[in-house]
This record gives structure tokens, C-alpha cells and sequence, in this order.
């Protein structure tokens, strides 16, 4: 099963980067390949629209707001379970592509006892262990694993109401406003992190790649494995560099080995 | 359906009261089924279709007197038919006008989302006002009674209108006027409820039906249609009439209560970012690179050329 899944992602990596080009500058390192960035934002298109839809018609505060951004209340409705399937079609394909690196681990664990520290920016270095991704990101990866399973069961009985039965329905109702409620808050998250709160991220899901000061700073364990190289030395040399180049500026600074 | 007699008292999908509720007092009114005098001819059904000007579609045909398994979208007035064994091994043929029941608390504009698709008239009958409605089919799952039908051509969801119509103007009901046996009967709600009572003490003191009684629900605070039922306690033999409708938890106390407290709390995710920004700033990659950075885009601009190119 997962050799199966393994063939599957690397032939899709491959076919989507043959026609893609990641660039990457100095003092970079590859994050994302192309055909993780292209899943990413195809993700998007749909959930963006499937959740704005959906919440259109999850109250009436939102009803009259919402639903014109979509042609009016019909056709958000008749639009919503579109944009929810192609959002579950390309979800299922970034859940096989990131089903390993998103695996739980006993570090992960150790990540959550101090997720304090890392909300109140106690720490400017996330602990030697975080690797690929940390736990807060596969917190939000499983969330959006299990809302997606329940968007879809309760969401087809509650798109063919007849066939199904109206006690059914109605349960469904219920998860179906949980899930989004839980994908509303995970969103939310989700950008602040992508893009204001850690600077250089952004870029990991547009251009491809982080510099190795972002690598190093919040993911020692991926840059261990990516470089070869003890993050904390990298960063005392970097520190290094930048005091001679503010005493000497004219030098051009030495290339990184 | 045109509004302009008639004053609403609630509306489906709303925020706020309805306009100009309760500045006229007007009576509540009511269809009284008498079942017990009711002979089956669907002159009601016919009456229905005609005044609606619904064209007759192809049906099921079962081997009984009923003409279709249920109601439809473009028949919304349907007498249903069962043939109930007595303890002595004799049948009792039962016949029961099944159509909107008109709730005073009704469980399709409890669950409707659309605003204005639905809505209660002062006078207790509940419309759908299909311009508004989006199809979403929530008012199916919240009926106790199986009465909005979707139409999957138009989109839209219909029910029976107690010709909202025909009562604006001062008129009965179509199906009321077409009845001959008088078993149909339309007014105020205090005088038929009076009326069937009167009518059930009749059935049980010089009838032989002890069991009679009046199917006015008051789980869903009563219905605007009530009937004349020979055994009150067994209402479900009359075509799979509910003992005890009622409306989902799902769209009373989740829908009213719950689900704005959890969106206030979901949003309350935005100004929290927010506000953990101005507070705590942004995770800089160490060493950080200047005294300034939006986090959109590049941290630092690239500079020379590129180190290398690879085709991921």
C-alpha cells in the first residue's frame, strides 16, 4: 500500500516538475517541489470559495452578506458541493503526497508540552528535533484530514436529502457546521503563520524555497538532513559573518561552503 | 403568492422581527378534516390541482384508491388509504386528506436558511416564497410531516399554500369549497378546534368510538390543519400520521442558540492573530536579516546570480 502510494506520489512529483522550474538563490534551500506548491494552491481555490459558500448559508447574519459574491443564495447553493469536491479531490492527492512527512512522532508530543513558548515567541529557535514539519502544522493537516471525512459524510446525505432521511440530515447538519467551525478557525491560523508571523515562509509556497536562516531557525532537523550541517554552527558562522561584513562593509562577503 | 392582505408574523433565514408584525391582530385560521365523514373522492385533490394549475404528471399505480405513493412538488393534496384490521378480523377503512398541517411552530422555517423563503403569515398559514428559495432542502429535513417536495428542474421547494391567495382575499381554501360531504371545513382556529371537539364527543359518546379525539400536536404548539381521528391514540395508522411530530434539535437549539455563539468564537481567531502580532511580532529567522520585515514575500531580496536551478 504505501510502496503503491510512494510509486504514485514521486510519478506525480516528477510529471508536474518536468514542466515546472524551482529557483533557487543563495543561501536557499528547496522546501516545496512544484507539484506540492501547484496542490497547494489548487487546494485553495476550493476550500477558500466551498468555505465562504458555506457560510454564507450558515447564518442569517452572514446570508444577505455572503451570498452575492457568488451570483445569490441559489447559486452559492448550487456552487457550494462543487467547489467541496474538488477541494476533497485535490486534498486526497496532498494527503498522499504529505502522508509522511506528517506522521505523528514521540517529538511531536514534546512539541505540544511547550506549545506556550513557541505561541509567546519565548524561543527565536524551534527545539533540535522539529524536522520537515512541526506539530502545530500536523495538528492542522489531521484536522483537516478528519473535516474533510466528515464534510463529505455529512454532506452527501444533506446534498440528496430524500434518499437519506431527514434524521440523518439533520445530525449531518450539526457535523457539518462543526467541521467548518473547526476549518474557519484552522484557516485563520493557517494565514497568520503562512505569511505575518514568520516571515520567509510565504515563499516556501509561491517560489519553492526558504532561505537557510528560516531552515535553521524553524526546522533544525530538516536542515540537519537537507545540508548535512549543524544548524546551531550555521547560525554562530552567519552571526560571525554578519559582525565582519558591519565592520568592513566594502568586502564582499565570502560565498557560504 | 401575492402578500398584500395578509401581514407576516415570521420569516425564514431573518435577522431581526418581521416588518410590521402584530400591527394588525387578525385571526388565527384553521382547516378542520372531519376523516370520519370523509368518503375518499378526492374532489379536494382535484380542486387543488385546478386552482394551482398544476398539470397532472404519470403515476404509481399500487392497487389501492390512493392516486400516487405521496405528495409531490405539483401535488401538494393527497387523501391516503389504509385498510386497518379490527380485532373481530372486519376492516376498517380509513381515509385521511394528507397536506401541510400549517405548524404553529414550524420545523420548515426553523431549518431554512435562505432569508425570506419562507414565512408565517399572522394568521398561522406558513408560505414558501419560492424567489427566495435556494434549494437547499433543509425545510425537508425539518418537517415532521413529509410536506416540501423539491422540484430538481426549478430548483425550488413547494408545499401547500392554505391558498394563501384565495384566504387574502376573503376566500376558503380551493379543497374546502370542493368538498361535498362537509368533512372540510375552514375558519377561525378557536372555532374549529370547538367544532372537532364537539364533533370527537360526539364519536366517543354515541358512536361506539371511545378512542376519538382531535390531532392538534402540541409538541409543535399545534397545527393550523386538524383532524377528526376515529382513535386519536393511534394516529399513525392514518397514512403514517406522527404521534408526536418533531422539529430536530439540530435546528432549534443548535441553530438558534449554539451556532452563533461558536461563529463569534471561531471569528474571534482573526482579531487573536491580530493582536498576538502587535504584541509578540513576527518569528524572525535568526539572525534577523534587517530591522524590518513584512513577512510577505522575500524576507531579504535575493541577491546575484542564481546558485542553481532545479527542475522540481
Amino acid at each position: 500500500m504505501s510502496t503503491a502510494v510512494d510509486r504514485f506520489d514521486e510519478a506525480a512529483r516528477a510529471k508536474v516538475g518536468a514542466h515546472a522550474r524551482t529557483t533557487i538563490h543563495r543561501d536557499e534551500l528547496l522546501r516545496h517541489p512544484a507539484y506540492t506548491r501547484v496542490l497547494h494552491w489548487c487546494v485553495a481555490a476550493c476550500f477558500v470559495p466551498a468555505l465562504l459558500s458555506g457560510f454564507a448559508v450558515y447564518s442569517p447574519c452572514l446570508y444577505r452578506w455572503v451570498t452575492p459574491l457568488f451570483g445569490g443564495g441559489p447559486m452559492t447553493r448550487l456552487l457550494h458541493p462543487w467547489f467541496s469536491l474538488g477541494f476533497v479531490v485535490f486534498f486526497t492527492l496532498q494527503f498522499l503526497n504529505w502522508l509522511q512527512p506528517m506522521s505523528w512522532t514521540p517529538d511531536d508530543r514534546r512539541w505540544m508540552r511547550r506549545l506556550k513558548q513557541y505561541v509567546s515567541n519565548d524561543e527565536p529557535f524551534e527545539p533540535e528535533y522539529v524536522d520537515f514539519f512541526n506539530a502545530g502544522q500536523k495538528v492542522y493537516f489531521w484536522a483537516i484530514v478528519v473535516s474533510a471525512i466528515l464534510f463529505l459524510a455529512s454532506g452527501i446525505p444533506m446534498w440528496f436529502p430524500v434518499t437519506f432521511g431527514r434524521i440523518l440530515v439533520s445530525i449531518g447538519y450539526v457535523l457539518h457546521d462543526l467541521a467548518g467551525l473547526v476549518m474557519l478557525v484552522g484557516f485563520i491560523v493557517h494565514i497568520y503563520e503562512g505569511t505575518a508571523a514568520e516571515p520567509g515562509t510565504f515563499q516556501s509556497m509561491t517560489r519553492g524555497t526558504v532561505e537557510k536562516r528560516w531552515a535553521w531557525t524553524h526546522h533544525p532537523a530538516w536542515y540537519r538532513r537537507a545540508t548535512g550541517r549543524d544548524p546551531r554552527a550555521d547560525y554562530a558562522d552567519a552571526v560571525a559573518r554578519q559582525a565582519r561584513s558591519a565592520a568592513a562593509p566594502d568586502q564582499h562577503p565570502p560565498r557560504p561552503s | 403568492m401575492p402578500t398584500g392582505m395578509l401581514q407576516i408574523r415570521q420569516i425564514s433565514g431573518h435577522v431581526g422581527s418581521a416588518p410590521g408584525a402584530g400591527v394588525q391582530r387578525e385571526e388565527e385560521v384553521c382547516k378542520y378534516i372531519d376523516v370520519t365523514t370523509c368518503i375518499g373522492c378526492k374532489a379536494c385533490e382535484v380542486a387543488c390541482v385546478e386552482w394551482n394549475d398544476m398539470p397532472f404528471q404519470q403515476t404509481t399505480f399500487d392497487n389501492t384508491y390512493q392516486t400516487m405513493p405521496a405528495t409531490a412538488w405539483n401535488y401538494w393534496n393527497l387523501i391516503k388509504f389504509n385498510e386497518q384490521p379490527r380485532e373481530d378480523g372486519t376492516l376498517q377503512w380509513l381515509m385521511r386528506k394528507d397536506q401541510c398541517m400549517h405548524c404553529e411552530d414550524p420545523g420548515c422555517l426553523r431549518a431554512c436558511p435562505a432569508d425570506g423563503a419562507i414565512v408565517q403569515y399572522t394568521n398561522g398559514i406558513v408560505d414558501f416564497q419560492q424567489e427566495n428559495c435556494i434549494g437547499c432542502q433543509y425545510c425537508v429535513s425539518g418537517c415532521p410531516f413529509d410536506i416540501p417536495k423539491f422540484n430538481g428542474t426549478t430548483k425550488k421547494v413547494y408545499k401547500c399554500t392554505l391558498c394563501s391567495d384565495r384566504v387574502g382575499q376573503g376566500l376558503e381554501p380551493a379543497c374546502i369549497k370542493s368538498c361535498p360531504t362537509g368533512c372540510l371545513k375552514f375558519g377561525t382556529k378557536a372555532d374549529m378546534r370547538a367544532l372537532a371537539d364537539s364533533r370527537a364527543r360526539q364519536l366517543r359518546e354515541h358512536s361506539g368510538f371511545p378512542n376519538a379525539g382531535v390531532y392538534d400536536p402540541p409538541s409543535i404548539g399545534g397545527t393550523h390543519v386538524i383532524y377528526v381521528l376515529h382513535d386519536v391514540t393511534h394516529p399513525e395508522r392514518y397514512g403514517g400520521l406522527p404521534a408526536n411530530p418533531t422539529i430536530p434539535p439540530a435546528f432549534t437549539i443548535w441553530k438558534r442558540v449554539a451556532k452563533p455563539i461558536a461563529l463569534a468564537l471561531a471569528l474571534l481567531a482573526a482579531p487573536v492573530a491580530f493582536f498576538h502580532y502587535v504584541m509578540e511580532g513576527p518569528k524572525e529567522p535568526q539572525p534577523p536579516s534587517g530591522p524590518f520585515s513584512t513577512g510577505f514575500g522575500e524576507s531579504a531580496p535575493p541577491s546575484g546570480p542564481a546558485e542553481r536551478e532545479v527542475p522540481r
